[in-house]
């Protein structure tokens, strides 16, 4: 099994969600996030002081699939989330040692 | 004495509209500044509300209004407790109770003690603040007010003119927070650290309720409903207008954006430029005051970095400087007795209050802060007032809290 982590745009998530749905992903987790990477932040003005605010908004999505369809879901995530505009997130996948289901204690993919 | 009904319900009403205020700036000052320390923020200001109250009637009003006890200095203990109510304000000619005129007064008093709250953002105990503020208003606030608005105080005598307190109110709130500043010290980080407004809604709902407040405080200053009211409120209105218009016309020119904090500001600065001129002035007098007043306001708020005091939202900017500027600008402007001589007069009495309130303050709160203590810990700070000394917090957005004890 494998853990997929996508940092992307927060107006995307609902185009991610949907094709991650079409290709059969049955959950995910999502999270507010901030962050920077080569998309610098922002500068706010308060009575004439300047601040940079450096981490911009953003949101994770954490999905746990089995390891053939891995590399199916990394490229669905990339093509629904890619803008190609600086600032489009990053997609990363991690092992799974082990996955169980809370309300059944089901193991491994078929806790999936 | 003769009572006018139509004079007693206008001070009635006025009293009402300064004391909605405080609970404006409540949220005007709570809005600025970090959500760990904005319930801190809005109690203290509740708790100024209260304390100053009391002081008022017991010491206070007597002191500021009471029969002079020699030389236009201070009033004496004739009034303490509000005693003698049915007989005329000394030096007065009211058409309205005592009893108006002492709460319309209660309110002035609350509202500038509860104006240093601002200056102590983030890291001032509540005891300590209320200990403080009690002293305050007996000690610099009180002989101020006896000086300017007492018929029988020494500038009164003078001549200086002070329609609803550029002095007693403004630039002494200014001059005070720059000595609170200075003794309480930076907050930790400042001016390194992101000390964002955490949520300017709240500010702008406040700058709407100081400005409804404030046609309670200069027309009801008139002490009648007549010409000079109304001719004060027009005044508020339109340096309330001029004052947000030149803030953000120079904060355009200098940041490249007009903000919502400027708005509100600028509006804020307007009108305590008018404060001091609103019943003197005609109406384009009160246009170029209230410009000046907001101009002055976005220039002199960026003077604390220079200096490196940490006046953390402005009082000493904002009040102080543009009370200044209002206090100033009445001595050529005023429809009667304008020039040199006045000039000259205002300039006295700005100098004057801003030596005694600088250095009044500096003392109480450098004794609050050796016996009751003024400054929070670190940790406290770093925490937030909110939870470390108040147990409560603002905003309870998620839904992963902590059980119940006991």
């Amino acid at each position: 099994m494998k853990l997929i982590t996508a940092i992307v745009k927060p107006f995307v998530l609902e185009d991610v969600k949907g094709a991650l749905e079409q290709i059969g992903v049955l959950g995910m987790t999502v999270s507010e996030v901030q962050g920077y990477g080569r998309q610098k932040g922002h500068t706010e003005v308060y009575r004439g002081a300047e601040y940079t605010v450096d981490f911009v908004p953003k949101v994770r999505l954490d999905v746990v699939v089995a390891d053939d369809d891995a590399a199916d879901v990394v490229d669905v995530i990339v093509k629904s989330a890619a803008t190609g505009q600086i600032g489009d997130g990053k997609v990363w996948s991690t092992p799974v040692d082990e996955l169980v289901r809370v309300r059944t204690g089901e193991r491994g993919p078929d806790a999936l | 004495m003769h009572v006018d009904a139509g004079d007693t319900a206008w001070v009635l009403g006025s009293a009402a509209l300064v004391l909605f205020m405080t609970p404006g700036l409540a949220l005007f000052y709570g809005g600025m500044v970090r959500s760990k320390h904005v319930l801190a923020m809005m109690v203290q200001n509740l708790g100024t509300i209260a304390v100053v109250s009391v002081v008022w009637t017991l010491l206070a009003y007597s002191l500021a209004f009471g029969p002079d006890a020699g030389g236009g200095f201070i009033g004496t203990l004739h009034l303490a407790g509000l005693a003698h109510p049915s007989a005329q304000v000394p030096g007065f000619n009211l058409t309205v109770p005592p009893l108006a005129f002492a709460t319309f007064q209660m309110m002035f008093a609350v509202i500038t003690a509860a104006l240093l709250t601002g200056t102590g953002a983030d890291r001032m105990r509540f005891d300590g603040f209320l200990v403080f503020a009690s002293i305050w208003v007996l000690v610099v606030y009180a002989p101020i007010a006896h000086w300017v608005f007492s018929p029988e105080g020494w500038l009164f005598k003078r001549g200086v003119l002070d329609f609803a307190g550029g002095n007693v109110v403004e630039i002494d709130s200014g001059a005070s927070a720059l000595a609170l500043a200075l003794v309480l010290g930076r907050r930790r980080g400042w001016p390194r650290d992101v000390m964002a407004p955490h949520s300017l809604p709240l500010t702008v709902l406040g700058a709407g309720i100081l400005w409804f407040g404030w046609f309670g405080f200069n027309a009801g200053s008139a002490l009648a409903a007549n010409g000079a009211a109304a001719q004060a409120m027009v005044s508020t209105q339109l340096a309330a207008c001029t004052g947000l218009l030149g803030w953000l016309v120079v904060e355009r020119w200098r940041t490249g954006h007009a903000t919502t904090l400027g708005a509100a500001s600028g509006a804020v600065a307007g009108l305590v430029a008018i404060t001091p001129a609103a019943g003197y002035v005609n109406a384009m007098a009160a246009l170029l005051i209230g410009l000046l007043g907001g101009i002055t306001g976005v220039l002199a708020v960026a003077v604390k970095f220079r200096f490196r005091y940490d006046d953390s939202l402005d009082v000493v900017g904002v009040h102080g400087a543009c009370g200044v500027v209002g206090t100033l600008l009445l001595g050529v402007l005023a429809m009667h007795g304008a020039g040199a001589h006045l000039l000259g007069e205002q300039a006295l009495a700005v100098i004057v209050t801003i030596a005694w309130a600088f250095t009044l303050t500096y003392l109480i709160a450098t004794a609050v802060q050796r016996t009751v203590g003024l400054r929070v810990s670190p940790e406290v700070e770093v925490e937030g007032l909110d939870t470390a000394i108040h147990a409560e917090s603002a905003y309870d957005l998620g839904n992963v809290r902590a059980g119940r004890m006991g």
